[in-house]
């Protein structure tokens, strides 16, 4: 069997940043134990059309109650791809973020900031044939957090990726290109610098809906299988 | 072509309304949840439950606990696994989750069953993904059983593990009224810390 290519350090942050006052508790101390993935780790959940609902993939409209929900509508879209540049279809991509006021829904936001009845914030699509998805959504606002004095969080998209098997899972955040919040931000920062970038989605005028809705390109590389076993990232 | 791969960040604390909306009552649909059983599906009904303690020893309350695993005939439902030999179970999708802090004291607890030995010579356990707020890359783990002593020993993962920490990948059978429950406890940090895997 061939090897799945490993998680890259060089791209990944620490466990541990005494920036981000959480990991200092919660971040495993002690060594990684490496492993060759088994046929555990080279097999995982695969999901089918069948838990995607018609609305999923548009965050403007699965949350409607009584009206539009507030905001800029955006649509955000990219490639899911494995480190060598192969599409991964039919995965699923899950998504979740605040409101236009940087509120989130979750009952444990207590952020002063209105919560959205027409919007809920969550969504999930699969990938087509050629890896791509899309969402329709409401740019996230910025919120404050108990990090560290007027520490805020940059505008952001929670995503969750599952691949090919368990061991391509990924959850990760994207980001907006200018956002003057990144360079203050201990989570986007956590990140090793030569890799942050891979994080902050392009603005696209080709994606740009006219007359609806400004697009934003995000594509995400998963781990993938090498085509040579010592291929090391 | 190469390209890199996309870096990691953390679920955060709010990601109930996405991954798990009906267990946290949030009005979506899930794509799994933390039962795993139906009338149908061949093998020992189990609850797998634990908590997961920080470095300070508080358990944790907003991570999120996903498992992977075969069915009772070591079958993975996934088209890798191409065994003929070893039935499918249709309606297993061997795949759950559950978020801590549903529960009182911040249990989880997955109700599914245990799985058959998915590779000849091999312990049978359940893979373990954990994410939470603090955590900028999730971790994985094995859920092995501490009543299959002599699978484990044989088990060329277990085995490799530094036996003064093999405990920490053990989840204890405990038998009541409700059914057989596997206690497996996370610690994130400390003498006992879980054992993780890079894989």
């Amino acid at each position: 069997m061939s090897k799945m290519s490993r998680r890259s350090w060089a791209s990944n942050p620490s466990y541990i940043d005494e920036r981000y006052k959480s990991t200092i508790l919660r971040g495993p101390l002690k060594s990684l134990v490496a492993i060759d993935p088994e046929l555990a780790e080279l097999t995982g959940p695969a999901f089918g059309a069948e838990v995607i609902g018609p609305l999923d993939h548009d965050l403007t409209r699965n949350g409607q109650v009584n009206g539009e929900p507030i905001g800029e509508r955006i649509v955000v879209t990219g490639r899911v791809l494995d480190v060598h540049g192969n599409a991964i279809p039919s995965t699923l991509v899950e998504v979740w973020q605040a409101n236009a006021a940087g509120r989130y829904v979750h009952k444990k936001d207590q952020h002063n900031a209105p919560l959205d009845p027409n919007f809920l914030g969550a969504g999930r699509c699969l990938t087509d044939a050629e890896g791509r998805y899309r969402f329709y959504t409401i740019r996230p606002g910025a919120y404050p957090w108990g990090n560290h004095y007027n520490a805020w969080r940059p505008n952001h998209i929670h995503f969750s990726l599952f691949g090919p098997t368990i061991a391509t899972r990924l959850v990760t955040q994207m980001y907006f290109p200018g956002d003057p919040l990144l360079a203050f931000d201990p989570i986007f920062e956590s990140v090793p610098e030569a890799a942050r970038s891979r994080l902050v989605s392009d603005f696209s005028l080709d994606v740009t809906e006219e007359g609806f809705a400004l697009g934003y390109v995000f594509d995400i590389v998963l781990r993938g299988f090498a085509s040579t076993p010592m291929e090391v990232d | 072509m190469r390209i890199k791969q996309t870096p990691s960040q953390t679920i955060g604390p709010f990601f109930h309304y996405g991954l798990n909306p009906l267990e946290a009552n949030y009005p979506h649909t899930q794509i799994t949840g933390s039962c795993l059983v139906s009338p149908k599906i061949e093998g020992e009904r189990i609850r797998l439950t634990g908590r997961v303690f920080d470095g300070k020893g508080v358990a944790v309350e907003d991570a999120l606990v996903e498992i992977w695993q075969a069915n009772a005939a070591g079958r993975y439902r996934h088209p890798g696994d191409t065994r003929v030999d070893r039935a499918l179970d249709y309606d297993f999708s061997g795949f759950g989750r559950c978020g801590t802090g549903m529960h009182e004291g911040c249990h989880f607890s997955l109700y599914t069953i245990k799985p058959g030995s998915g590779q000849v010579g091999h312990a049978p356990f359940i893979s373990v993904t954990l994410f939470m707020r603090g955590l900028l890359n999730h971790v994985y783990t094995r859920v092995y059983f501490d009543d299959e002593v002599a699978a484990n020993a044989a088990d060329p993962v277990f085995s490799s593990v530094d036996e003064k920490r093999q405990s920490t990948i053990l989840a204890k059978r405990r038998d009541s009224r409700e059914g057989v429950e596997y206690v497996f406890d996370i610690h994130m940090q400390g003498d006992q810390e879980t054992v993780f895997f890079d894989l």
